[in-house]
């Protein structure tokens, strides 16, 4: 193999970074909840923050959303640095941050009606995502009256309507109950081959972490620093029903409860 | 309620009262108390004369025109202070301090300064409402669900969208509780303002009936006051109920 094609092969394995942190660090007072921290994250994927609890990785979720200042160091999405929240980014929330008083179209529809876009046009792109997400029939329903996982395909639909190309999922499953997940966790595959968008998604279950991502970021805390990055390969193209019973998936899992466990009170 | 079978509507126990107070006045123990009959009668009278209808929209203008200002003021100035730290630091003592003043104790001195006229009774009626209107509205505020004000962030809402669009809604139904009773302390305050300036509305109505001993009169003004006081907080506590469904789940 001649030296261009074994550049072409790396350059093909480590595909551009759609989002990149350098050397960020993040204090509260004499807390020190992120050092040094820098993270590449490539476009296209799905990168999973994965760590024990404390660990700082909603606070680097927020700092690259734009919604924390980091002390130091810098974000960048698609070569701009970030210095607040941005059009390219949308966040789908823990706790799903519905509005309460608006119906399923309105919630869905409220980042394209904070940047303007007409009422009938943005109420026909949030039906759209909100069929997408399998919610079609409560697009006129209130978020008081859906389950847990319903409310948060409601919040799926609305960071898909303002099409960012990063998605920044902040534990979005674990408010929802265990069958649910699975269900959350076969769509969102779909979702990123279909879609062509970055996704970064913060969870502390490590089964969801080696099932959905195509490269995992282990953070360590106190302070938090990426301690391995692991990129499983083999079972991502052998359908989300096999995937579970696939000998990488389960080594992968082993592997990083190894590393983890230690840091587990 | 029900009784031999029979579910009695709503206030059926207020025909009791009325038939006791009926009672009571027809055996002629004390010029106080005139049948109540005798007091229906009169209200209607009252309710033609001129002099009542002058009591009746002086109060209503003044009463108004209070609210108004509590309004007005008092929820911006509750949202500021639960948004900014230094406003609250500054203001809290002092809304704490009127908010449980015997405000009563001040309407004398509101006539000195702004004189025996409207102007002290809505100035009065204001000071009643606005405390616990701004009190509600901070409370409102300060409870806003963080990650909300962080998904209005994080959609790119403009300062005003976000207070218009989230905030204001986030805390009404608080600030429809503090409304509703600044609202039932503005009907003390413009009623006390009036006896005490006793020269205008409903003040001066109950000045000349008792100092001529007609009690049946003076019976028929309390009855419509209380009446309407009633009314406005029971419509108020109607447009409450009507938030209500997303108050517990925000």
């Amino acid at each position: 193999m001649s030296q261009t094609d074994l550049a072409a092969a790396k350059a093909d394995m480590v595909p551009e970074s759609a989002v990149s942190t350098r050397n960020i660090s993040k204090n509260y007072g004499d807390v020190e909840a992120l050092r040094n921290l820098s993270l590449e994250f490539p476009r296209g994927q799905l990168t999973s923050l994965l760590g024990p609890s404390g660990c700082g990785k909603t606070t680097l979720l927020k700092i690259i959303a734009g919604l924390l200042q980091p002390s130091s160091g810098e974000v960048e999405v698609n070569g701009h640095t970030v210095t607040g929240p941005g059009p390219d980014r949308a966040f789908v929330f823990q706790d799903f941050a519905l509005l309460p008083w608006a119906s399923v179209i309105r919630n869905v529809a409220f980042g394209l009606e904070m940047r303007g876009v007409a009422k009938s046009e943005r109420e026909a792109i949030a039906e759209r995502y909100i069929r997408e997400v399998g919610l079609a029939g409560f697009e006129h329903a209130y978020p008081h009256e859906l389950s847990g996982g319903m409310r948060q395909r409601v919040g799926l639909a609305r960071a898909l309507s303002v099409d960012a190309q990063v998605l920044l999922m902040d534990e979005p499953f674990s408010a929802v109950d265990e069958q649910t997940r699975r269900k959350f966790q076969e769509d969102l595959l779909g979702l990123v081959q279909n879609e062509k968008k970055t996704f970064i998604f913060v969870t502390h279950s490590i089964e969801e972490a080696v099932y959905v991502s195509d490269q995992i970021a282990i953070l360590l805390p106190r302070p938090s620093r990426v301690s391995e990055i692991i990129r499983p390969s083999g079972f991502r193209d052998k359908g989300a029903d096999n995937i579970r019973r696939d000998p990488e998936y389960l080594d992968i899992v082993d592997q990083i409860w190894a590393s983890l466990r230690s840091y587990v009170e | 309620m029900t009784v031999f079978g029979y579910r009695l509507p709503g206030m059926s126990s207020l025909i009791v009262w009325g038939l006791l107070w009926e009672i009571v006045g027809q055996m002629g123990l004390t010029f106080f108390i005139p049948p109540l009959s005798e007091v229906i009668a009169t209200l209607f009278a009252v309710i033609g004369t001129a002099a009542f209808q002058k009591a009746l929209a002086e109060t209503a203008y003044a009463f108004s025109a209070g609210v108004f200002f509590a309004i007005t003021i008092g929820i911006p100035v509750g949202i500021l202070m639960g948004k900014n730290r230094l406003l609250d630091e500054l203001l809290l003592p002092w809304v704490n301090v009127f908010l449980s003043a015997p405000l009563t104790a001040l309407v004398p001195v509101l006539m000195v300064l702004f004189g025996f006229g409207m102007k002290s009774i809505v100035i009065t009626t204001t000071l009643f409402g606005i405390w616990i209107i701004i009190l509600n509205a901070r409370a409102g505020v300060k409870q806003i669900n963080r990650s909300l004000v962080e998904m209005a962030h994080s959609f790119g809402a403009s300062p005003w969208n976000a207070f218009t669009k989230i905030y204001l809604w986030a805390a009404l139904p608080e600030i429809l509780g503090g409304v509703r009773i600044g609202i039932i302390r503005a009907v003390k305050g413009v009623i006390i303002g009036q006896l005490l300036i006793s020269i205008v509305g409903f003040g001066a109505l109950f000045e000349l009936y008792s100092a001529n001993f007609l009690m049946a009169h003076f019976w028929a003004v309390l009855i419509v006051l209380f009446a309407l006081a009633f009314t406005i907080a029971e419509f108020l506590a109607y447009l409450e109920r009507r938030v209500a469904y997303y108050a517990a789940k925000r």
